[in-house]
Parts: structure tokens; sequence; C-alpha cells
């Protein structure tokens, strides 16, 4: 990386504001943009021609599985914020599920200083909503929250918090210090040993089906208690087209919910499981083509606030196994944005200012983020993305910054190309490498 | 046909008619002296055995060693697998060994798929998890033919005298390459974690009978509408139009699940018992893949009545497994009766 003294001239980028879009430079210098508009100079600075490029600020990734501590076989802290730099991300939020679970102060703040340390990313823990995520007894959230990781986002993700008396105190408990409990949709019940979304072909395959109910139970009754107690819900990975259509509801009430859907619901059916590869195989599961197109259509009118990866890498050995013996997860951080832009930008659906909104804005609010998710202007902190939307498709490679590589969309010809990334004015992207 | 047997649905018309006729040359065999054709030797059968499943095992060992291949038997118990070796790395080891065809049961749905993708003989599904178990339903298509459409030696065929030399495939009995166009198979139980059932829903439409499923809507998949059969949730009605009834296996752990209220309500309703059997056609047969709950799905008088398949569905088994095997290995000589 090259010193944080070098301020950056970015060159005839293109900015998609509500506005439309404009041609500009961007002048970076001590970590904010300083200027921002046409004929910019500036002695000294390194010059990027980005002509043809969209300038987005820096995305933010809601849900990231960086596996340290404890499974640092499938990944860490520095090749997860790798991967997502190469993805265009500036910030992610780094998931609880981890050995030991990031349910005390300790573990977050451990999380956060190697992130501090990678300096590709910034990292911002998630903590357990019910300590060791078993679901009994509350973790110690207001203590994470003083931390120095700061936490906000409360998440047993991967469980759910099922028990309905602990969801609700954990929402009225986490509005003494603005914090948002993030539900893992998942009715235990409806669910054991589930493999697959249930319908057409896990029954032809023969695979413990995974109901849609399940989800949609669950969100309905968390939108309920957040209405109840007045706090902030934030539903995580939603893959359902009745989801979609509970949460457009609960937000017609003016109640306070959020939710996030991945790249890789917005992309993929469970058709793909025909072949029984685990590599397809995620928790919620791939849903149908129905289902995809309501996601869709639910992220383009807001009713999903937000792109989220889901990023979960696994080691090769939890993959290449029978298909119930896998593991549950895919990564998805450097694929994410030419995910969106083939699902949501290439089909008509959103321009590139509501990519910024997804990606960008809405889902470093919900965070809680201050320096991300802001507009690029002067003034604001000098976190963006310099994306490439004309390159051809290419085929995606498994092989990445992750340390793992179960991707779904291996081979699969996804278009665009994260050219650059700036974290704080420093590249830590550059021509498609890492800086 | 594919290289490899994993589903039902991988057999076209054509490849499950020649299965069942070539299982019809073979059978000549069981009647004679010496049982045994030279047409696989030297080349290697394995069974990989992830399931406790004797009868199965010896089903495939038997059809294995008739047609003189060597066969190695390889179960999960007391071997590396029992250790946590994974499928894959079991896979490897039977490949280094030079098997040419591998037939896997295994209690994951999709093993046998996994296993074709690491392995370059044949692999023949034995029954994986709740999704398939293929030549389960070759062996009853065979059984239904045989008892009531008729094949080269068809019980109400009359058939052919046996041959001395079998022909090649051109040269076929006139009963041969019938399919079971229009007979009425009733399939009744615990459809939803069935791999038999999956596999004969299959297969059966595939040769043009019409399948019904008979089962409690807690036992059917969610999206059963989808397959190509009938549905019902009563069996009484579904019997007296059934030229086949075929009883699936009530498995133990169903029974405190949820899925119906006890055993007792689910014989009462979906059990075949006397009374039931004497609603069917004269004609009507009875199956069941084995092994059976008597007095759940099955009554005692009913297994061991004239109308019961059972013990020939397990003699059938064993020729329709040689013909398969036969079919996927490409024998050199088709069968040539030994002197």
């Amino acid at each position: 990386m090259s010193p944080a003294s070098t301020p950056w001239l970015i060159r005839g980028a293109e900015i998609a504001g509500p506005g439309g879009r404009a041609v500009t430079d961007l002048l970076l210098a001590g970590g904010t943009v300083t200027a921002i508009g046409t004929g910019l100079s500036e002695a000294g600075a390194r010059v990027l021609d980005a002509g043809g490029l969209m300038a987005l600020p820096g995305l933010v990734d809601l849900h990231t599985h960086l596996r340290e501590p404890g499974r640092e076989d499938a990944e860490t802290v520095e090749t997860g914020t790798r991967a997502a730099a190469l993805g265009g991300f500036t910030a992610v939020h780094a998931m609880a599920n981890t050995e030991p679970v990031a349910d005390t102060a300790g573990v977050v703040e451990q999380v956060w200083r190697l992130g501090r340390a990678a300096g590709y990313c910034d990292v911002q823990p998630v903590g357990a909503v019910t300590a060791g995520l078993a679901g009994t007894r509350l973790a110690e959230l207001g203590t994470m929250a003083d931390s120095a990781a700061h936490v906000r986002v409360f998440s047993d993700d991967g469980r759910c918090v099922a028990d309905p008396l602990l969801m609700r105190r954990a929402l009225e408990y986490v509005k003494a210090f603005d914090g948002v409990i993030a539900q893992h949709a998942q009715d235990p019940r409806l669910t054991e040993g589930a493999q697959l979304n249930e319908g057409e072909i896990s029954g032809r395959l023969g695979l413990a089906g995974w109901p849609a109910v399940a989800e949609e139970a669950i969100i309905a009754r968390d939108c309920l208690l957040a209405a109840h107690v007045g706090s902030s819900l934030h539903v995580c990975h939603v893959s359902t087209a009745g989801s979609a259509e509970i949460i457009r509801w609960a937000k017609s009430k003016g109640w306070p919910v959020t939710a996030e859907v991945t790249p890789h619901h917005l992309l993929l059916t469970d058709e793909l499981a025909v072949g029984y590869d685990p590599v397809f195989k995620v928790n919620p599961p791939l849903r149908t083509a129905a289902d995809v197109a309501e996601l869709r259509r639910a992220l383009a009118d807001g009713t999903i606030d937000c792109v989220a990866t889901d990023h979960a890498p696994h080691p090769v050995e939890a993959k290449e196994t029978e298909w119930s013996e896998a593991a549950f997860g895919m990564t998805g951080l450097e694929t994410a944005l030419r995910v969106v832009q083939r699902a949501m930008v290439d089909t008509g659906l959103l321009d590139w200012a509501g990519v910024a909104d997804r990606m960008s804005v809405r889902p470093a609010r919900i965070g809680r983020l201050t320096g991300h998710g802001t507009p690029l202007a002067a003034g604001g902190p000098a976190n963006l993305t310099l994306y490439d939307p004309a390159a051809p498709a290419e085929a995606v490679s498994p092989a990445g910054a992750s340390k793992s590589r179960n991707t779904p969309f291996a081979g699969m010809p996804l278009p665009g190309r994260v050219v650059a990334t700036f974290l704080r004015g420093i590249p830590t992207v550059l021509d498609g490498k890492l800086a | 046909m594919k290289r490899h047997l994993i589903s039902a649905a991988d057999l076209s018309r054509g490849d499950a008619l020649l299965i069942l006729d070539t299982a019809e040359e073979l059978a000549s065999l069981a009647d004679r002296p010496i049982k045994k054709l030279p047409t696989l030797r030297g080349r290697t059968v394995v069974n990989l055995f992830f399931e406790d499943s004797t009868r199965t095992r010896i089903s495939f060992e038997a059809a294995a060693k008739r047609l003189s291949a060597d066969v190695i038997n390889f179960s999960a118990k007391g071997s590396s697998v029992a250790k946590g070796e994974s499928l894959k790395d079991t896979a490897l080891t039977l490949e280094a060994m030079g098997a040419d065809a591998v037939v896997i049961r295994h209690s994951a749905s999709g093993a046998a798929h996994r296993l074709a993708g690491w392995v370059r003989g044949s692999v023949v599904n034995a029954g994986d998890g709740t999704h398939e178990h293929p030549t389960q339903a070759l062996l009853d298509a065979f059984t239904i033919r045989r008892r009531l459409v008729g094949g080269p030696r068809g019980v109400r065929g009359g058939g052919q005298p046996p041959r001395e030399q079998g022909g090649s495939g051109g040269d076929r009995s006139p009963r041969a390459n019938t399919a079971l166009d229009g007979i009425r198979v009733t399939i009744v139980g615990d459809v939803l974690h069935s791999r038999v059932a999956r596999s004969n829903v299959l297969l059966l439409s595939t040769l043009g009978a019409e399948v019904t499923l008979a089962a409690p809507p807690t036992l059917l998949p969610l999206a059963v509408d989808t397959w190509p059969c009938a549905v019902s949730y009563d069996l009484d009605t579904e019997l007296p139009k059934s030229d086949v009834v075929m009883m699936l296996r009530v498995q133990q752990e169903r029974m405190t699940a949820a899925y119906f209220p006890s055993v007792r309500e689910y014989s009462r309703r979906y059990g075949l018992d006397a009374a039931r059997m004497a609603r069917l056609p004269e004609h009507a047969i009875v199956m069941h893949p084995g092994p059976m709950n008597r007095g759940v799905e099955i009554a005692a008088e009913v297994a061991d009545s004239v109308r019961s398949t059972i013990v020939e569905q397990v003699a059938n088994g064993v020729t329709t497994r040689m013909a398969v095997l036969y079919l996927l290995l490409g024998g050199t000589e088709f069968p040539e009766v030994a002197p």
C-alpha cells in the first residue's frame, strides 16, 4: 500500500447520484475527498485514469463470516478482508459465530483489532445475542456495546433466536444503546435435518425440505415484536417471496424493520442442487425462480434495504462430501457487485445510484457505521470503489483472495470488474489487484 | 444406456425394456444345475455398503458371481469409514484397486451421484438415503411383467421353451419388448422417505403403468403433484381398481415423529389386511420390497397369500441385477448358457 500521505487524483469517473450520472474528478487527500469537480489538478498527486468507471461509495457488508478466531483454516480476518477489498468493500460486519463465540467484550475487541491490523477494510464485529449462541440467556450486550469494538448489531446468525420471550427481551434491551437485532429467521422445529428448499426439487432428490414458512413465520413474529417494543429488527438473508411480502407489510405500518438479501439468492435457484454438489448448499437454501424474481423486485423497491453477502468460507473437505454431511454456506465477497450488476442493473431493475444505496448507504446506516456509506462529496470520507460495468463477462475463478473456494459462481460468466478500492484515501485495490 | 445407474430417470423406455428382456434371458440360468456365465470374467465388482442391508448385498453379490465377476465386499463397519474416512477417499481407494463397477448403498441421498464423479467405473445405486433404489424398481417391474403381462416365459403368457443358446439382442421371443402399458399400480405408505417409491414411480410410468400413491398427506412430498402419478389419501377406493398393490415399509423412526397419531391408526387406515385384500380384483398381486413389518403395513395372512410376490421379488432381484451389471459392464458374450 502506498503511504497515507500520497494524494490521489481520480480522473473522469462517473458518479451516479439521484440527479443522474456525471463525469467528474475526485481528489483524495488525508483520508477525505478534498475536491470534486472537473479539471482538477494537484501537484504530487498520483493520477488514476477512471474513464468509463463508476465511482461508488465504498461498499459495506452487513453479513460476513471471517471465521477468526477458531477456524483459521477456512478464513482469517486478513484473508477475508483482502477478499472484501477485491470485491469493492471498505467495511464488513464480522458475524459472531466464531470459536469462541463473539459474545464477550474480549472476543469482539480481538476481532476489531485484527481488522485494524489487516488494514484492507474496516471490520465491525457483530456480537452474539445469546451466550454461546445457545439461545437460552442474553450475552452481555451492553458490555460489547461499550467496548472498543463499539458493537451495535447483535446476531446469533447461523441459529435463530427462536424463543419468543428471549427475542422480545433482546429487542427491548438494545434500545438503551441504539442497537439492532439481526435475526437469522429459521424455526428450528420446522427445519430439523432440513437440507434444501422444500418443493419439487427436494421431493425429487429425497432431501429433507426447508419450508419457506419456517422463515416467514419467524419474520412475521419478529416484526410484531419489534413493533410492540419499538425497537429495531434487521432480517438477515431474506430468501422467500413470502418474507418480502411480510416485510413490505411491516414497513407499510412504519415499523422499524430492515432486511437484507444475499447475492446468491438474487441469482441462483434450487434447481442447481440436482447434481448434489454441496457448493450449492446454503442456509437459508436456494429457492425457486419465483422467489428470486420477487426478491429482486423487493430490493428494487426498497422493501429489502440492502445486499449482504453472507460470505461463508469453508475448507474443501467440508464440501467434498455427501450433500447431507456438507457444511452450509458460500463465499461471496469477491463476486457480490458483479452478481448485483447481472441480477439488478443489467435487468433494468436498479440503476447505479440504487446500487450505491443498497450496497453502501443503507447497510452503513443499519450497521450504525460512521465514516462509511456517505455519498461521494467534498469533505466526506475517501472510501470508494471504482468499478467497470462494461468489462466483458468473464467466468468466475474459484481461486481468489479468500482462503476458501466454495463459490457457487465458479465458471459462471459475470459482467463487470472492480478496478480499485480506496479506504480513507489509501488504495487497497488497484487495477483489480491488491495494492 | 448411460454408464451409471443412479436414478430410474436415467432409463429410457428402451433401456428399461432391454434390461427386463435381458433379465428374462438370464432367468433361464436359475433353473440350470450350473448357474454361472463367463461373461464378466476378470472384471471386478465392488459392493460398497455404508448401510446394513444383507439382502440387497447378497443379491448383488450373487448376480455378479453368476456372471463370473470378482466380487469385493466393502462394508462400512470395521473399515476405515468407521474411523471417519470420507466417501471421496474411499472412492479413490476403490479406484486404485481397479473396480469396474461399484454398487453403493448409503444413508445419504445423492451419495451414488457424488461417487460417480470420483470413480471411473460404473456406479450402481443400491439405495441412497431417501432418494432412489433403481434396481428395486427394475425387479418390481420384472415381477409385474411376469405375473400380469407375460414376458417370454411369463406365467400368464405361456412363454417360450427355454433356449439352449442365447441369441443376439435382435433375436427375441415375441413377448420381449412388452411394457406395462395400462397396468394400474398402487403404492401405499411412506412415500416421503421411500427410495423404493421414487424409483418405482419413475420407472413404472416410463413403462406405461398408471401409478397411484396412497398415503396419509404427512407422508407425501409437498410437490407430489409434479410427479408422473396420481395421489389418493384413501386406500379403500383405490383397491378395486388396482392390478398391483405395493406396500412400503413403515420405518420405526416415523412412528414417533407425528407423521400419524399411532401405529394402530396407521395400520387401520393404510395397512393391507385380509378384508382389504378381498377388495382387490381376482388377478391382482401384492408386493413388498421387504423387510416387512407384519401386522403394521401388511397382515401375515396377506404376506403369505398366493397373491403375494414377496419371495418371487427376491429371486427376480438376482436376475435383474445380473442384467444391469451385464449391460453396464458391456459383457463380451451375450448369455451363453454354460454346458
